[in-house]
């Protein structure tokens, strides 16, 4: 009776171990979710913007790249943003525009016009991974932020720089990422990414991102963080990416019609 | 007779006491071998600042890596468009993305190609999932065909042979830990897939598994060649001097030696590397030598009925000059190997200096001690064998004027066979047949043709330089260039992307392969070609982050260092005169080991006249003769020539590691020299004519000349055992001088010695004397 008892005592033991364990997972990924939703939340709302910015590459034997660029963003509802962007260097390109309606699941939509031969194409590719402009982001860590582009879990609470933030994983849908997962530093007050480690396909760290001067910018009586400066560094290659916004304006007036094949062709 | 120094005497009368301190040594120095570890990248062959190690690590750090693993997928039906075939490329290339420290991942299965739709720039996948049917295999089939960045590069130009390539971004320094990595990763993913498709053979090159290969290589030497050296040379003493005792002893002496020796090094910092594995087996050969001169006159006094302390003391008071003298030159043999420009066969010098001096300290203190410590019989022998060598001085003394002028044909013919010999260095071709990475290289080679690669980069210095049509028709004129040479197998060009670019922006009008007319719409074309690229296979590796610079691959055949470097001169003048404002670098590791043979060639040639003086001059104070210390100069030199002209004879290939043998046998062959003329000279003062001088000397020296070279060669003659060239050669073209080097000790200097001393006949002796007794 007593062998009995304490048998079932270790099954029941063992049993709350690994539910309390599931539990905790379950636990863990809810929280996760809550956070970036909060995170969509607070930034949603904001309609459009256009900003002025310059892309400083470097790599591993110190030369430096400069490009400058307009970035015209339209919030969408329930889908990834609309973005237009104009190059106005290098000489060589400048005029280029570059337009991408961004997805969350499926490839994103990217249309180009090239004003060397005034035409718009239209780019068929996978190249959600792929680089920007050369770049170390690359286009999914430019295009908006949507909650169903990942799945979540909740890591830790910590400090970043003496604020309080929320540490959480979070791990691409889509098989065409070329992450296996991202650690994400988000503050407690605002919600604002702070930090980013990436992870490559092997799952090891590839490259990490720090957003610093972020400011705040009223919209319809709500308060949107911009990061001015971003800063992505390739651990694998030592090259590095620096992108500064040196303006940017809310309320724009722009809407669909701005962010079309023809609207490409006026853009300068 | 010399008086024994003290402290070897105190060695002697307190044995307990020096044998306890040498212990204590011996465990507190071999503690640090444990700090030695393995390396095997093909860096540690060029000092960081070889000037074509620089020129590929800046190319490198301007573009990226271009470390690499290769899969080379073989169907036994010679022919990869069939289906399964295509499954395991696409599968392959997948799972390649899981290797460490992997950056890309390049196949035909995941090459890019672009195509005109409507307006639409589609850019896919040749091959992705489950597009294996026989019609899609056609499409790509004559894809492949008209795209030269994928025919000759990823798919063998007869479509026998498909390559899944894994560029790999490895840390600088030491990366031995994450070559063992990837190349076990690789091997499991070959592993799987040959199990899964039984139909195809599955093959591994690349830098990094040549990096991998080089690690093992080391290890299988130090697995193999160091007992076999052990065997061969216990049984050695056992036979020469028919005593255990003495062969145990020798053997504590010499593995002390070698635990000393790695100890040293260990504290030092310094690893393990295909050449200093094989410092164990060389110190342990120079140090046999030294004691079975201590063990055969120990036992020759001991026969003559004296006392076992006696004759140990006597034995030393005739060896410790000699000894000494021996591994001082030979320990400058290896010293002058720091003007390697490889710096691990400078390390190899530095231990076995080391080693060498260590075994000439034990083999006079500790040797003695042991000997006198554990108990042994001396049985008495007759001395039949130096009755053989009167003979053969006898034999000497008749036919010296015989001996000389064939002496003179033997070095001229030499010199001539020497010419023969051309610098080598292909890095590819060090591994023996038998190991898995050259099977894998000479499948390339059958398949693809060579993989040896020079890299080469065009800078215009001038933001998107290298979108001005001007300069794009340079890059498309270098690589037709290319193209046309009978030696180049495949040229990957920017040019041809370019050109392939053009066409699909005008609806792929082929009559549009060619370069766009501005510098805007190529700019504006490779922009548009840059965003539709995904992760890991940018352009990052043919075009810097100015648009500045362009780099232009060639993959060549396995040429010889030579065809190799006047292959770099031909390009690099060719362009001069094409673009003579444009600035050219050519780089790659084939490249830097193809230079290397010249270079440290030389910066031997300094290490070797340094040996040969320093020698020549130890040899003039010890002998106290002007005369026999050039006449010595002779008998160092003859048998390197000799060496070098039978090797001009067997193989011609002369690669890093024989630049260096001049200088380190140098070293050990001036042994017989000093012994020999020590002997004459004695002989000499005591009165003697020449001839009985010469027999007098063959009676003395004779055997220990004997049996000291075929101690020498046999160990020598076990690195010719080793699966890696460096090694193996290193030993072979060893034992040639050091057996020549006995055969010109005794035909060749006595008969010299004849014809030099023979005005003087009985005279010079006494002048000698004479000088002395003033």
């Amino acid at each position: 009776m007593n062998y009995v008892k304490k048998i079932s005592l270790i099954w029941f033991a063992g049993l709350l171990a690994i539910s309390t364990g599931i539990q905790a997972k379950d636990d863990a990924v809810e929280k996760g979710l809550e956070i970036a939703k909060e995170r969509k939340a607070r930034d949603t709302g904001w309609d459009n913007s256009v900003a002025n910015m310059t892309m400083i590459l470097r790599n591993a034997q110190g030369q430096e790249a400069t490009r400058e660029m307009r970035v015209s963003s339209l919030e969408m509802q329930d889908d990834g943003d609309k973005a237009l962007t104009v190059f106005d260097s290098p000489r060589d390109v400048a005029g280029t525009a570059f337009l991408s309606f961004s997805h969350a699941m499926e490839p994103d939509e990217q249309w180009i016009y090239l004003p060397a031969i005034k035409r718009v194409k239209r780019i068929a590719s996978r190249n959600k991974s792929g680089p920007f402009m050369s770049s170390e982001f690359a286009f999914e860590d430019m295009t908006s932020f949507e909650v169903e582009k990942f799945s979540y879990e909740f890591l830790r609470e910590d400090k970043y720089n003496g604020e309080k933030v929320f540490v959480i994983e979070q791990t691409p849908e889509d098989e065409f990422s070329g992450y296996s997962k991202q650690i994400v530093w988000i503050d407690q007050e605002h919600y604002r990414v702070r930090k980013v480690e990436f992870f490559d396909r092997k799952n090891d760290p590839l490259k990490t991102l720090e957003f610093e001067d972020y400011q705040a910018h009223e919209v319809n009586g709500k308060q949107f963080w911009r990061p001015y400066r971003s800063y992505m560094y390739n651990l694998q290659t030592g090259k590095s990416t620096e992108l500064s916004t040196n303006s940017l304006e809310f309320g724009q007036e722009l809407d669909e019609s701005d962010f079309d094949k023809n609207s490409l062709r006026r853009a300068r | 007779m010399q008086k024994l120094p003290g402290w070897m005497k105190w060695c002697l009368h307190s044995p307990k006491f020096a044998l306890l301190l040498f212990v204590a040594l011996c465990a507190v120095t071999a503690t640090g071998a444990s700090q030695l570890y393995f390396r095997g990248d093909y860096k540690v062959f060029f000092e960081p600042d070889n000037p074509q190690r620089k020129a590929f690590e800046d190319m490198q750090n301007i573009f990226n890596k271009s470390e690499n693993v290769s899969f080379l997928v073989v169907p036994k039906s010679q022919n990869v468009y069939q289906q399964d075939t295509f499954e395991l490329i696409h599968n392959l290339t997948e799972d390649a993305w899981q290797l460490p420290l992997s950056t890309r991942i390049e196949s035909v299965s995941n090459y890019q190609h672009t195509y005109a739709e409507d307006d639409d720039l589609v850019v896919t996948d040749l091959i992705n999932e489950g597009q294996y049917t026989r019609s899609h295999i056609q499409w790509v089939k004559d894809v492949v065909k008209s795209t030269p960045e994928v025919d000759g590069r990823l798919v063998s130009r007869r479509g026998e042979v498909a390559i899944v390539n894994a560029t790999i971004q490895l840390p600088d320094g030491d990366q031995t830990k994450e070559v063992i990595e990837i190349a076990d990763f690789a091997r499991s993913l070959e592993q799987k897939y040959e199990e899964q498709y039984p139909e195809h053979d599955i093959y591994l090159t690349g830098m990094v598994i040549m990096n991998d290969a080089f690690a093992v290589a080391a290890q299988n030497d130090a697995q193999t060649l160091i007992p076999a050296m052990f065997v061969v040379i216990t049984l050695m003493i056992a036979l020469l001097t028919r005593s255990i005792v003495s062969a145990l002893a020798t053997l504590v002496i010499v593995a002390s030696c070698i635990a000393v020796t790695m100890g040293l090094a260990g504290w030092a910092g310094l690893f393990l590397s295909t050449a200093t594995v094989n410092v164990p087996t060389m110190v342990m050969t120079l140090a046999v030598a030294d004691c079975i001169h201590v063990i055969v006159s120990f036992r020759q006094f001991a026969r003559q009925g004296m006392a076992k302390h006696e004759a140990l003391t006597e034995s030393l008071k005739v060896n410790t000059k000699p000894i000494v003298i021996t591994s001082v030159t030979t320990a400058i043999g290896f010293l002058m190997l720091n003007f390697s420009a490889v710096p691990i066969l400078a390390d190899l010098g530095n231990m076995t200096a080391v080693g060498v001096m260590l075994a000439c300290l034990f083999s006079l203190t500790v040797l003695p001690v042991i000997l006198n410590l554990v108990p042994m019989r001396v049985p008495a022998t007759k001395k039949e064998s130096s009755s053989r060598f009167e003979r053969a001085g006898d034999w000497v003394c008749l036919r010296y004027k015989r001996i000389l002028p064939v002496s003179l044909v033997v070095v001229v013919g030499s010199l001539f066979f020497a010419g023969n010999n051309e610098l080598n260095d292909i890095a590819v071709k060090y591994f023996g047949q038998a190991s898995t990475f050259r099977q894998a290289v000479n499948v390339q080679e059958e398949t693809m043709g060579g993989m040896s690669n020079i890299d080469f980069v065009i800078y215009t210095d001038e933001e998107y330089g290298v979108n001005d049509p001007q300069v794009l028709d340079k890059v498309a004129a270098l690589t037709q260039w290319l193209n046309e040479q009978p030696e180049v197998h495949h040229v990957t060009s920017f040019s041809d992307t370019m050109k392939r670019l053009n066409m699909n922006m005008n609806n792929d009008d082929p009559a549009y392969y060619k370069l766009p007319e501005n510098k805007e719409t190529a700019s504006q074309y490779l922009l548009l070609y840059e965003m539709s690229l995904p992760y890991g296979l940018d352009l990052n590796n043919q075009i810097d982050i100015n648009k500045s610079a362009v780099r232009i691959v060639a993959v060549l055949d396995n040429l010889g260092s030579n065809e190799f470097t006047a292959f770099e001169d031909r390009a690099r003048s060719w362009f001069a005169e094409l673009a003579p404002n444009l600035r050219l670098e050519a780089a790659s590791p084939p490249l830097m080991f193809a230079h290397i043979g010249a270079r440290n060639m030389q910066s031997m040639v300094w290490g070797t006249i340094l040996a040969l003086i320093l020698i020549s001059g130890l040899i003039i104070i010890a002998l106290r003769s002007w005369r026999l210390g050039l006449v010595s100069l002779l008998t160092n030199l003859i048998p390197a020539a000799i060496g070098f002209g039978v090797w001009g004879v067997l193989s011609g290939q002369i690669n890093m590691a024989l630049s260096v043998v001049l200088s380190m046998t140098m070293g050990i062959i001036v042994d017989d020299t000093v012994h020999f003329l020590s002997k004459y000279q004695l002989a000499r003062k005591m009165g003697k004519e020449v001839n009985e001088a010469v027999i007098y000397t063959f009676t003395t020296v004779g055997q220990a000349l004997v049996t000291t070279t075929a101690v020498l060669a046999a160990g020598f003659g076990i690195l010719m055992l080793s699966d890696f060239r460096l090694n193996s050669d290193m030993g072979a073209l060893t034992v040639i001088i050091i057996v020549a080097a006995l055969i010109v000790d005794l035909l060749f200097l006595p008969a010299f010695l004849m014809w030099l001393d023979k005005d003087k006949r009985n005279s010079r002796g006494n002048e000698d004397e004479l000088r002395e007794k003033n």
